[in-house]
């Protein structure tokens, strides 16, 4: 009893004791546990983006599995239950299948086998005529042929999951709503799109159950008829219905611009295009020039956010609560932005590290950098709010089911 | 506040205008009920207000139309948001987000409305409209009620001197209807706005006009104060139709009027009994046993048992999402059902069989079918080919589809397309489709929704003669008026249980939210609708 008493004292002083520095120690606890909340979805974008960048300037099979981790626990750290929450296991097995056919094709379209490959097996060659003398079918499986193979495909996937990352984790909604005005119809027309397509869903679940009612049930084109007229006939309704609604509330409403402002604004967006276009190519063939790569890309791209921008004054319309922009968001994005840097300047000291090859066979080394950097990358799945609890949406999905009968 | 300045609209095609040479002015603050029968432009009235028409419907407007002083002839609909609200029937077609609060925001944003201003008055109307607790669900998940509410919040943002209401109860079960209602006549009251609202269901509203604009259905259109008004039109609710039986001055619109100017009827009523309906029933057409249905998690039918005579009407009714559809599609054979069984027939002839395990020609002449949307059931060009199919589906059966269609609505050109038809012709198309194959049972889904007062009566006389047949009939609605007239049993069903089971009077005069507005005006006495009085009063003449 004593004993007890005397514990629970202990408690209590220790209790006190303890008090100061939990003050101390309140605001780094609420920057460890801030208010949930939606991080901006520009900065997701913007982390996977940069994640993108670093993954592709390798690889390092090593490196593309850390970072596949670290989509993996940002992905799992913040995302929400919303339905595009579930995005990322789809890539994944997009990822997987993009390695599948990679080691497939290179198996089939092999190519000469070195004297000190590793032979895995043989597949049947098929004699090709002479002017196929640069293409071979068939023939020996290397290891180190597969090996390569996987490993480049192992890049691409990695890639497509920064994609689903991405995806998972910004409300593509408020991705839209953040679209410069000038695009701001394009950002409607897609919402709308949302809207209507699990209804579209519904109203064919709800005609094929009625098409029973009938009995005039046919397979085939016929039947398929049956089905699309009544479907397609509801959705048109529904669109009138929805551009009735939408006008009234008005949709559309525009400032007076002049028609000198729609072709400043058409001629910006053009040459902009060009640009981009010319840019990119430039960038990418090695023979040509200097001036058409770089230059010609951010002389592109200048050129088209003046023309976005001279087109979004015509656009009057304001934003409710809009995402705000602060200290996690800069966190999220520069952490992505770190691992890009890093990886694009190592490019050029790291080659043997970051783009191995495995013929002769040897285990990949890890350089210290880009992995750091990689890391770093990881950085957003703490600093990120987490998410609010959202509501169940489990009933739109079981709307979906009863149709009309809910 | 708003005038129609000799105004004419007609559609292109069409024979006649639809409104002819209308002059009108609506008064601010006004409560203002359009009524007229299906086609007499009731729509085509409400729309011109905004500038719908003939800015997005088509069409020639001659005259003028002018809101707050601003004509509809320079302002097309989107400019004239600031200033004219406009809600339709089906709320969820008109959403353009899937959150409530984005949507209460969206017309807002494109009036370019400060934000900290938007921030405001979002919350004001979810205060407003007691949406609060709902601010940030799905738009999809929410009840029938709680959609139309927000749909007139999203609209009320903008701060709006009209609001203009194309049926926005037609759709909802008694108690969400008053819900809106109330709603609506907090706005007229407490800010002044000028309502104006078309419904089929007068009995709603008739009480909380101020005044009203009759459509004759020739393109004339007469206003005046309701009580005026109600003396002429060609639609009337019950309690406007007992007081007009009755010569009663002034005519009562309310059943508290109606209640005060009944005295002397009831008094003259007390020793005749009141007319009670040929017990018809003959033997059990249809039994179903625990019946359950489930959707993933929701359950829809909770082990349901029922059984269902020949020669028998039955109405089952319930709020929306208690279970009435799914029920009915379990009956059918052709929906869900996990648990329980369904017999049909069974007469001697044949034995009883269940109508999910016969193909669906073989289900269809034991139980059919008239589903919510009957468009479903519609595929073909014209009316003629729908029914020469049906004829094809349906090997049985003596009068074909043509000369039973005839029956429910002469007069339907046979190349008509079937979208073109009007809401009652289509579900007599339909029907004539679904009685082809001479069901045993027929099962109808909510078949009032958008069937003016001519229509529903029309309806009714249909559903006697199905009865009188032999076929048993069960009609899912939430229309209370359309039930004491039709039904003489009642099945209530809340949360996938029937929670009431019984005749007619039994159960829906007991009810407040379910007694039909002569059973209050008359009560205790048992009378349901005003052809009983009449006939009552008859039999007392004689």
């Amino acid at each position: 009893m004593l004993l007890q008493r005397d514990a629970a004292a202990d408690g209590r002083s220790a209790f006190r004791a303890a008090q100061p520095v939990a003050r101390a120690l309140h605001p780094v606890a609420r920057a460890l546990h801030p208010v949930a909340r939606a991080l901006h979805p520009v900065a997701w974008w913007a982390w996977a983006i940069g994640l993108a960048v670093a993954i592709s300037q390798t690889d390092n099979p090593l490196l593309l599995l850390i970072a596949l981790a670290v989509i993996g626990y940002v992905v799992t750290a913040r995302r929400t239950d919303a339905p595009w929450a579930r995005a990322l296991k789809y890539y994944l097995f997009l990822a997987l299948s993009v390695i599948v056919i990679r080691v497939v094709f290179r198996s089939v379209f092999g190519g000469a086998v070195g004297g000190a490959d590793h032979v895995l097996f043989r597949l049947p060659q098929i004699p090709l005529p002479h002017w196929a003398a640069n293409v071979q079918l068939g023939g020996p499986v290397s290891l180190e042929t597969t090996m390569n193979a996987a490993a480049d495909g192992m890049r691409l996937g990695v890639l497509l999951c920064c994609i689903g990352a991405a995806n998972a984790l910004a409300n593509p909604r408020r991705a839209l709503r953040v679209l410069p005005g000038a695009l701001y119809e394009l950002g409607v027309a897609v919402i709308v799109c949302m809207s209507v397509a699990p209804q579209l869903v519904e109203s064919g679940i709800r005609v094929r159950r009625a098409r029973r009612l009938r009995a005039g049930h046919r397979r085939g084109l016929r039947g398929f008829r049956t089905i699309a007229v009544p479907v397609v006939e509801d959705a048109f309704d529904r669109s009138l219905r929805l551009a009735a609604a939408m006008d009234s509330r008005g949709y559309g409403r525009t400032a007076s611009t002049g028609s000198a402002n729609r072709r400043l604004t058409a001629g910006l967006l053009l040459s902009g295009m060009a640009g981009l276009t010319a840019g990119v190519y430039g960038l990418l063939d090695t023979t040509t020039p200097r001036l058409l790569g770089m230059p010609t890309l951010i002389a592109g791209a200048s050129l088209c956010c003046a023309g976005l921008g001279v087109g979004s004054r015509r656009v009057t319309t304001t934003r409710y609560r809009p995402d705000p922009w602060e200290l996690p968001e800069w966190i999220v994005a520069g952490s992505g932005a770190v691992a890009a840097a890093v990886l694009l300047l190592a490019a050029g000291h790291h080659v043997a590290a970051l783009t191995p090859s495995f013929s002769p066979l040897h285990w990949p080394s890890l350089p210290l950098l880009p992995t750091l950097a990689i890391v770093v990358a990881a950085v957003a799945g703490v600093a990120a709010p987490p998410p609010p609890a959202t509501e169940p949406l489990a009933a739109v999905g079981s709307r979906i089911a009863t149709g009309a009968a809910a | 506040m708003i005038e129609f300045d000799r105004v004419t609209v007609t559609y292109p095609d069409a024979p006649a205008p639809v409104l002819r040479n209308v002059t009108l002015h609506i008064d601010e603050g006004e409560m203002c009920l359009v009524v007229g029968c299906t086609g007499a432009g009731k729509s085509t009235l409400l729309g011109a207000i905004n500038g719908l028409v003939p800015h997005f419907t088509g069409g020639t407007l001659a005259g003028e139309v002018r809101v707050n002083g601003r004509s509809t002839r320079e302002n097309p609909p989107r400019e004239l948001a600031d200033l004219v609200g406009v809600v339709g029937q089906d709320p969820l077609s008109g959403f353009v987000t899937d959150i409530v609060e984005d949507e209460l925001a969206y017309t807002m944003e494109q009036l370019g409305i400060a934000p900290a201003v938007m921030r405001k008055r979002v919350e004001e109307t979810l205060d407003l409209l007691g949406l609060a607790e709902l601010r940030r669900r799905p738009l999809h998940d929410l009840s029938g009620g709680q959609q139309q509410r927000v749909a007139i919040g999203s609209v009320l943002t903008a701060h709006p001197r009209v609001l203009v209401l194309d049926e926005p109860t037609s759709a909802l079960d008694p108690t969400a209807a008053e819900e809106v209602l109330a709603a609506l006549t907090r706005l007229v009251h407490d800010l002044g706005i000028t309502v104006v609202l078309a419904e089929h269901r007068l009995e709603r509203v008739v009480q909380y006009a101020d005044r009203v604009i009759h459509l004759a259905g020739d393109g004339t259109v007469a206003d005046g104060s309701p009580a005026d008004m109600f003396a002429i039109t060609s639609v009337a609710p019950p309690v406007v139709e007992l007081g007009r039986l009755m010569e009663w001055t002034p005519l009562p619109l309310s059943v508290r009027d109606a209640r005060r100017s009944a005295g002397g009827l009831r008094d003259a009523l007390a020793d005749v009994p009141a007319p009670r309906r040929p017990d018809s029933a003959g033997e059990i057409a249809l039994r179903g046993r625990g019946i359950v249905v489930r959707y993933g998690e929701v359950l829809a039918v909770r082990g349901i048992s029922c059984d269902i005579r020949a020669g028998e009407v039955v109405a089952l009714m319930g709020r929306n999402g208690s279970g009435k559809s799914s029920l009915l599609w379990a009956l059918q054979g052709s929906g869900r059902r996990q648990a329980g069984s369904v017999n049909v027939g069974g007469d001697g002839t044949t034995a009883a069989a269940d109508p999910k395990q016969l193909s669906p020609g073989a289900a269809r002449r034991l139980v059919g079918l008239v589903p919510q949307t009957p468009a479903d059931l519609l595929y073909l060009d014209t009316v003629d080919a729908e029914l020469a199919q049906a004829d094809r589906e349906s090997q049985a059966g003596r009068a074909t589809a043509r000369q039973l269609l005839d029956r429910l609505a002469p007069g339907i050109a046979g190349e008509t397309h079937p979208r073109d038809l009007s809401e009652g012709q289509r579900l007599a198309l339909v029907l004539a489709i679904q009685l082809r194959a001479e069901p045993r049972v027929v099962l109808l889904d909510e078949p009032t929704r958008g069937l003016d007062y001519r229509a529903k009566h029309a309806l009714i006389t249909v559903i006697d003669e199905l009865a009188n047949r032999g076929h048993a009939v069960v009609i899912a609605t939430h229309d209370v008026e359309f039930v004491a007239a039709a039904a003489e049993r009642v099945v209530v069903i809340a949360d996938g249980e029937i929670v009431a089971d019984g005749a007619t009077r039994d159960v829906i005069v007991a009810s407040p939210a379910f007694a039909p507005q002569v059973a209050k005006i008359l009560a205790p006495l048992e009378y349901l609708t005003v052809a009983q009085v009449s006939a009552a009063l008859d039999r007392q003449a004689s």
